[in-house]
């Protein structure tokens, strides 16, 4: 065993007066040594933050180390003076941040800014110092990279951003790396492509990386020890293999549970179910035209067909900029489609006046991602669920409403007397089941939930979507569940549609999309989700490069053969068409055809 | 697994209500907005100031004031602190301390300043209820009528591009000097900066998930205006409506400085600065009184718009 990079004893950092405890953690021990991987892994709240900050130097003055210490190589971080921390920032241990976006300065070229830590410290010469630059930048894998150093941070894609960030972390050799969620604002085959990186760097120069998650999938792809922190406390250390295979503390059983586990594909489709709504060729275009210039046109969406069964799922899966969220707002006609039906009971409302949807609104609503912003701050919970009754469901009498709000409160899973109190009283969870029961309140037979756990912690998820479930099982309605999370699908979907960039490319019951997918992009997909497998396996799997490109110029032919391993001539010229492999099964690629 | 299972689930479970439990605690409760605002000492001493002022302008009869347009040409340009006999109105004689002195006309100046916080504060209120009235309806159908934007928002820009004091003078000037016309005359080129204020707070209000969550339950459109849109710009508001009267303030004193804002025999601050001018050198009293009172005022309100800002808009105060 060699010497610890970093070693944290006894550490306690008190909380300002008022919080909901007194230490943001307390009493955590652990070390990392040099070429290891640890995992700090923890929810929101859980201070694992806090450890990363206190580590850099970089608490807030509202925080204090109480007790314990710091030491980076032996040397105590705590008290040391502000000077000779700046002298160790960058150069024995640097940081690297979960938005990469707001981590660059945007005003400065990425090359100037990885050259500012070498002019910082290092007595290099300009020449030797933009060697050293492409050296890095080489390194991180970025293609070109006279025009990546050149480039100004909007430039580059969110996964290029992060690279580069990577390179400033480690241009100097430090001896420690803080990772801290570096992977959570990035898409699933991005987030691979990365792990993958981090671990093929850390090998190389022999750093000890402090690996900041709260995802036990990525944990297992990456770890070579773990810390399991709750509210502050370590509740359970070891290695990565012993804590996946028998983990000890009933939270870290949680975690670990609520990851994917990818083995039942979805549940059984029951074919003899109605189709409520269908859309047929749904397009969405923005700013196709303006009234003194041409726009360039977006095509957010383009010959979107899907169905949707009564009281059963469809999961839609895709990136960001895929085009879910697009299709989910034509459907509930917050946009107005641009071309194709989308019919509900048979009836078609792509094109009806935004006065006749009422009859459309009382089947039809939707739940939003982020719980926070979807409730007005300025009204109480049972206005809140009355609002949809009041505008759609005429002629009640507020007695009848209000003796439905407490039915409401009480199938969400929330007490009666939260009708009197303000969204802001209550927790991300609580939130989202206020805009569950709101959407509720006008008895839709079709719920849209778009990414309606992706803004909660992972065990909140577990229990929003069990509720969602509980709900269809209890009450018979449909959703459209637009998720990122391909573990979400598998355990509520009934079926499955994969978008990428405005086309769905491959649909079909949840079983065969996710257990044999035919097409080489949800082949993808699937893989580069990472798994509780002790062995990492995702990252040895197939996997494909790049990212997702820009829809305003989207690539000729088919849209996805630039990273496509089997891709052909013919994909390079012409966009396939939907062909069936099944029945029940559509595939949109030239493999098939 | 050597565990037995149902055990292990047992345990899952408990952990999970656990965690919904610690996370239900998770909001530290949050204190009311208005006793944030009462604690701030910005807002503390702003409004303690005005309260004052208004104090004053509501009570100058009964605050040992003389008609302040009254004139005695025995008594003229007398230094502030002069006791001297002084007949009213009526004819009455008595003997009378002028605490801020007279002007060339034989006026007392203590008098002409409590009655002309009347003018000021008025025209401060009521400036900028009109200002942001008329803004608030430009601003909401500019950012909700979306033909209407364009249109509207030249108009709005062709009006910030003529300076609000030239304004001011020619409308004086077309109309009759008198309190409606200077309120006007003051409100109209501050029309445009609040539609911009509450046109950005409509666009970026709108595309809130709530109002579109109030779109998708068929809420009417007039009532997602003011029912989901408009409380939620009303702290911005009450922010901009005090800079807004604390500028009407200052704009109205300089017009009666200039002569185009309230007739002469109307005491107001600047009015009796105009007045004083010509003899500043021999009697600075009669600039330097209203003076005083005009920049407190000022600063009053100032104060008490930062401590609003700062309690209601935090957003506001970080960016400023």
């Amino acid at each position: 065993m060699s010497e610890p990079v970093l070693q944290v004893t006894d550490l306690a950092i008190a909380l300002p007066t008022g919080g909901d405890r007194p230490f943001a953690v307390s009493g955590v021990s652990f070390a990392v040594r040099r070429g290891e991987i640890v995992c700090l892994v923890g929810e929101s709240g859980s201070g694992k933050s806090v450890i990363a900050h206190a580590t850099m130097g970089l608490l807030p003055r509202a925080l204090a180390v109480t007790a314990g210490t710091i030491a980076l190589e032996g040397e105590d971080i705590v008290r040391a003076s502000a000077e000779r921390l700046r002298a160790l920032r960058a150069a024995r241990m640097s940081m690297i941040f979960q938005e990469p976006m707001t981590a660059l300065n945007p005003v400065m070229r990425c090359g100037d800014q990885i050259d500012e830590v070498l002019r910082t410290h290092t007595p290099l010469a300009p020449a030797e110092r933009r060697a050293k630059i492409l050296d890095i930048v080489r390194e991180v894998h970025l293609p070109d990279p006279d025009r990546v150093v050149a480039s100004y941070p909007h430039q580059l894609s969110g996964g290029q951003r992060q690279r580069i960030m990577i390179a400033m972390a480690l241009v100097l050799e430090p001896a420690l790396l803080i990772a801290d969620e570096p992977t959570t604002a990035l898409d699933v085959t991005t987030q691979a492509q990365i792990l993958k990186l981090v671990r093929e760097l850390q090998a190389k120069h022999g750093t000890g990386v402090l690996f900041i998650t709260h995802d036990f999938g990525v944990v297992s792809e990456i770890a070579d020890r773990v810390a399991v922190l709750r509210r502050g406390k370590l509740v359970e250390m070891g290695p990565k293999d012993e804590v996946l295979r028998r983990p000890r503390h009933p939270y870290t059983k949680m975690l670990i549970g609520s990851v994917p586990s990818m083995t039942p594909h979805g549940r059984p489709v029951d074919a003899s179910a109605r189709v409520i709504l269908a859309t047929r060729g749904l397009a969405k275009t923005y700013g196709a035209s303006g009234f003194f210039r041409r726009r360039a046109a977006v095509r957010a969406a383009e010959d979107v067909n899907l169905e949707i069964r009564r009281g059963q799922t469809l999961g839609i899966v895709g990136e960001s900029g895929s085009g879910k969220s697009t299709v989910a707002r034509c459907i509930v006609r917050l946009v107005d489609p641009s071309a194709g039906e989308v019919l509900l009971d048979g009836e078609d409302i792509a094109a009806k006046p935004a006065r006749k949807l009422g009859a459309m609104r009382r089947r039809v609503q939707i739940v939003f991602q982020d719980p926070f912003a979807s409730l007005n701050p300025r009204m109480r919970v049972a206005d809140i669920l009355a609002e949809g009754m009041r505008a759609l469901d005429r002629g009640g009498t507020e007695g009848e409403r209000s003796r439905r709000i407490d039915a409401l409160l009480e199938q969400v899973g929330l007490p009666a007397t939260a009708k009197d109190r303000y969204p802001h009283e209550f927790s991300g969870g609580q939130r989202q089941r206020i805009a569950i029961a709101r959407a509720l309140a006008v008895r839709p037979k079709l719920i849209v939930a778009d990414e309606p756990t992706s803004a909660l912690d992972v065990s909140v998820q577990a229990q929003i979507v069990n509720l969602l479930a509980g709900l269809q099982a209890e009450l018979g309605i449909a959703y459209l569940f637009i998720t990122h999370n391909l573990g979400l699908v598998e355990y509520l979907a009934h079926e499955v549609a994969v978008m990428y960039l405005g086309r769905i490319v491959e649909r079909g019951p949840a079983e065969r999309v996710l257990g044999s997918p035919a097409h080489p992009y949800t082949q993808a997909l699937l893989a580069a989700v990472p798994a509780v497998a002790p062995g990492g396996a995702a990252l040895a799997a197939a996997r494909i490069e790049g990212e997702l490109p820009s829809p305003i110029s989207p690539p000729a032919g088919c849209h996805f053969h630039p990273r496509c391993p089997q891709a052909t001539a013919a994909c390079r010229s012409a966009y396939p068409q939907e062909t069936r492999i099944a029945p029940d099964h559509a595939v949109r690629c030239h493999l098939h055809g | 697994m050597q565990d037995d299972p149902d055990l292990e689930r047992e345990a899952v479970r408990e952990s999970l209500l656990e965690s919904e439990a610690a996370e239900a605690g998770a909001p530290p409760p949050r204190e009311p907005v208005w006793a944030r605002v009462r604690r701030s000492w910005t807002v503390r001493a702003g409004g303690t100031v005005l309260a004052i002022l208004v104090a004053i302008a509501l009570a100058a009869p009964v605050l040992g004031t003389v008609d302040p347009s009254y004139f005695d040409p025995g008594i003229r340009d007398l230094l502030p602190g002069t006791a001297s006999e002084f007949t009213d109105i009526e004819g009455n004689t008595a003997t009378r301390t002028f605490w801020m002195g007279t002007d060339s006309f034989g006026r007392d100046i203590y008098s002409r300043v409590l009655y002309g916080t009347r003018v000021s504060l008025v025209v401060g209120v009521a400036v900028a209820v009109v200002a942001l009235a008329l803004g608030i309806v430009a601003g909401l159908a500019a950012g909700y009528i979306r033909w209407l934007d364009g249109p509207l928002m030249r108009l709005m820009d062709g009006v910030m591009a003529i300076p609000g004091i030239l304004i001011a003078i020619a409308l004086v000037a077309l109309w009759k000097a008198s309190l409606l016309t200077v309120v006007v005359a003051i409100a109209i080129p501050e029309i445009p900066r609040v539609t911009r204020l509450v046109r950005s707070l409509v666009l970026s209000i709108r595309e809130e998930p709530y109002v579109e969550a109030a779109v998708s339950l068929g809420t009417p459109t007039a009532k997602i205006m003011f029912g989901h849109i408009l409380p939620n710009t009303v702290a911005p508001l009450v922010v901009q409506g005090t800079y807004i009267a604390a500028s009407a303030i200052v704009i109205e004193a300089i017009l009666s400085f200039l002569g185009v804002g309230l007739p002469t025999d109307i005491p107001t601050w600047g009015n009796i600065m105009a007045e004083g001018r010509v003899q500043f050198n021999d009697y600075p009293h009669n600039v330097f009184f209203p003076g005083i009172f005009l920049a407190l005022t000022v600063l009053a309100v100032n104060i008490l718009g930062d401590g609003l800002r700062d309690t209601l808009d935090p957003r506001m105060a970080k960016r400023l």
